[in-house]
């Protein structure tokens, strides 16, 4: 059975046509009818059976339920959250139970949303499959043999395979719009700040972001909306939009949108490169403006991202030492030991090689070279971007350089796996918002065209790719 | 840096706190190689007179109140997560072996 869209699932519940608590059975029982996907680590099954007879007697007693009222969603269990462990699909936080929520979790969750389940991930959100997560590999709802793409795998194969009206993911280097681009789903990277990071497990700070997965355009909007603004709690959030990010207009006439040559070139699947095509030529045909604009450091982004992305990791990694919370080696004699073997046995191989690389790119005599010097191209490549939008009001390319993987594919070799992120790590180091849309299937897997606005432009890609998902 | 050594490898494990068997020392001096190879095409770039960027929102020296806030967490919560606790303190191993 398939879900409306959110605004209708609400509309229903506060009209008391539908009862939260029967959508909750919904959203468990299809957890439990597709377990096979292994999308889902545990459910939060009592705590949204509360929640939802919560809602339900207050409706009744005439109180006002949110913007969000009974709408079932799946956390990636990388954000801390009531009523089941957190572990960021790690060996290291198995057993660990949040003593907070998230800001994101606790905004959703006051506009009468209900958590039912936390998704499957690449361990700490470390790859681009989820065939780095400590636990299980999530499958592909298009084709169980292939990976729905990472991070936020199993938070998209629970959007793509109807468990529940929205998903929650992160974004680090692509790892919501990867797997929205493998699964079929709508996946939005916000403008860095937008959704505070607070109460989520931290991978890469400078570059972390929270957003929804989600079937339709306009239901991510409704879900951005509500979690969107500063927080104390994170003082690297922003200020949002004092209008809703969820009154779309959608006139595509006039609007200049850059193809960037760079990812249109070689690397890009011959049968990608014609659906994107083929999107740009109906955006074309509905008014659009279309330029070819190009960013000659693009090529550079993978690499700097590639420094960044570990030095970061290798320092909020640090805190797992077996000491405060998480697992603990049992053996060791000193504190010493007790760190470095609780290390080893609690982080998986894709954690480590991050931390050892990090480790080297900040250490003394080397910090220049590598850490520095990715910095610097990183502001390159912000200066070419702001360029870019100096012309064009939005950016238009591929989301990955070809469909869904197999399983097992590239996991003997760390590089390839890391190409995977060729085309969404750029909007990472430049903290612009990019939302990932289905535009096309080649041989039954779906190809997600990517869309791109100048930072706190949300609003407006929301718009542009609201109208674009409609010509598609 | 392709020249990165075994040695290196068991250097870097050492100040990161992990402990790695011979497999994984093998692996890393492989792969971590390889990655520095990659990366290493940033040393062709000219940045020219350049500043780094660590942060992309623009925002300086963000203030808050100095207030206690209750969030209805108490100290024995937190003290419940840790494997080791006594007289309501976390209790660590020894440090000198």
């Amino acid at each position: 059975m398939s879900w409306l869209p959110i605004a209708d699932i609400v509309a229903k519940v506060q009209a008391g046509d539908l009862r939260a608590v029967d959508l909750v059975e919904q959203a468990l029982q299809a957890i439990e009818d597709k377990h096979e996907y292994q999308a889902v680590i545990a459910t939060t099954a009592q705590r949204a059976r509360e929640r939802a007879a919560a809602i339900d007697a207050a409706l009744k007693n005439g109180e006002t339920v949110g913007r969000l009222a009974g709408v079932p969603f799946i956390a990636k269990d990388n954000f801390l959250a009531f009523g089941a462990e957190t572990t960021a699909a790690s060996n290291i936080l198995k057993g660990f139970t949040a003593p907070y929520q998230a800001t994101a979790i606790e905004r959703l969750e006051a506009e009468g949303a209900i958590c039912v389940a936390k998704a499957n991930l690449d361990a700490f959100a470390h790859g681009s499959s989820t065939e780095n997560s400590d636990f299980m590999t999530t499958k592909n709802p298009h084709d169980p043999s292939r990976v729905p793409g990472g991070s936020s795998g199993g938070s998209a194969a629970s959007v793509a395979l109807e468990l529940v009206p929205f998903a929650l993911g992160t974004d680090t280097g692509g790892s919501i719009r990867l797997p929205a681009s493998f699964t079929g789903t709508v996946g939005y990277k916000p403008t860095y700040g937008l959704v505070s990071r607070s109460g989520v497990v931290a991978m890469a700070s400078s570059t972390d972001v929270i957003g929804p997965l989600t079937r339709t355009v306009a239901d991510a909007a409704i879900v951005l909306d509500v979690m969107a603004g500063r927080d104390p709690l994170d003082s690297t959030s922003i200020e949002r939009d004092e209008n809703s990010y969820a009154t779309l207009s959608g006139d595509l006439k006039g609007k200049k949108i850059g193809v960037i040559k760079e990812y249109m070139d070689e690397g890009l699947d011959d049968n990608v490169r014609a659906i994107i095509t083929a999107a740009i030529e109906k955006l074309k045909a509905a008014g659009a403006e279309i330029h070819e604009v190009s960013l000659p450091s693009l090529p550079l982004a993978l690499a700097v991202y590639y420094i960044i992305c570990p030095a970061e990791v290798s320092s909020n990694l640090s805190r797992y030492d077996g000491q405060r919370y998480g697992y603990s080696d049992p053996a060791a004699a000193t504190l010493e030991e007790s760190f470095s073997k609780t290390r080893a046995i609690g982080f998986g191989a894709e954690a480590k090689r991050r931390i050892m690389i990090g480790t080297y790119v900040l250490s003394s005599g080397y910090y220049d070279a590598y850490y520095r010097k990715a910095q610097t191209v990183r502001t390159k490549l912000i200066n070419e971007c702001n360029q870019a939008f100096q012309d064009v009001d939005f950016l238009l390319g591929p989301t990955a350089p070809g469909v869904a993987f197999k399983i097992g594919e590239n996991t003997k070799d760390p590089l390839q796996m890391y190409l995977t992120d060729i085309m969404t790590v750029a909007v990472n180091l430049t903290g612009i918002p990019a939302i990932s849309i289905p535009a096309g299937e080649v041989d039954g897997l779906p190809v997600g065209l990517q869309l791109m606005a100048a930072q706190r432009a949300d609003r407006q890609l929301l718009s542009l790719a609201s109208a674009t998902e409609a010509l598609l | 840096m392709a020249d990165l050594t075994r040695e290196d490898v068991l250097k870097l494990a050492r100040l990161a706190r992990l402990q790695l068997t011979d497999e994984e020392v093998e692996n890393f001096t492989k792969e971590l190689r390889e990655v520095l190879e990659y990366v290493a095409q940033l040393d062709e770039v000219d940045v020219g007179g350049l500043q780094p960027t660590s942060q992309v929102t623009g925002l300086k020296n963000v203030m808050r109140s100095d207030t206690v806030i209750d969030y209805g967490i108490s100290p024995k919560d937190l003290l419940a997560l840790a494997p080791k606790t006594q007289d309501g303190h976390i209790k660590v191993r020894r440090m000198i072996g």
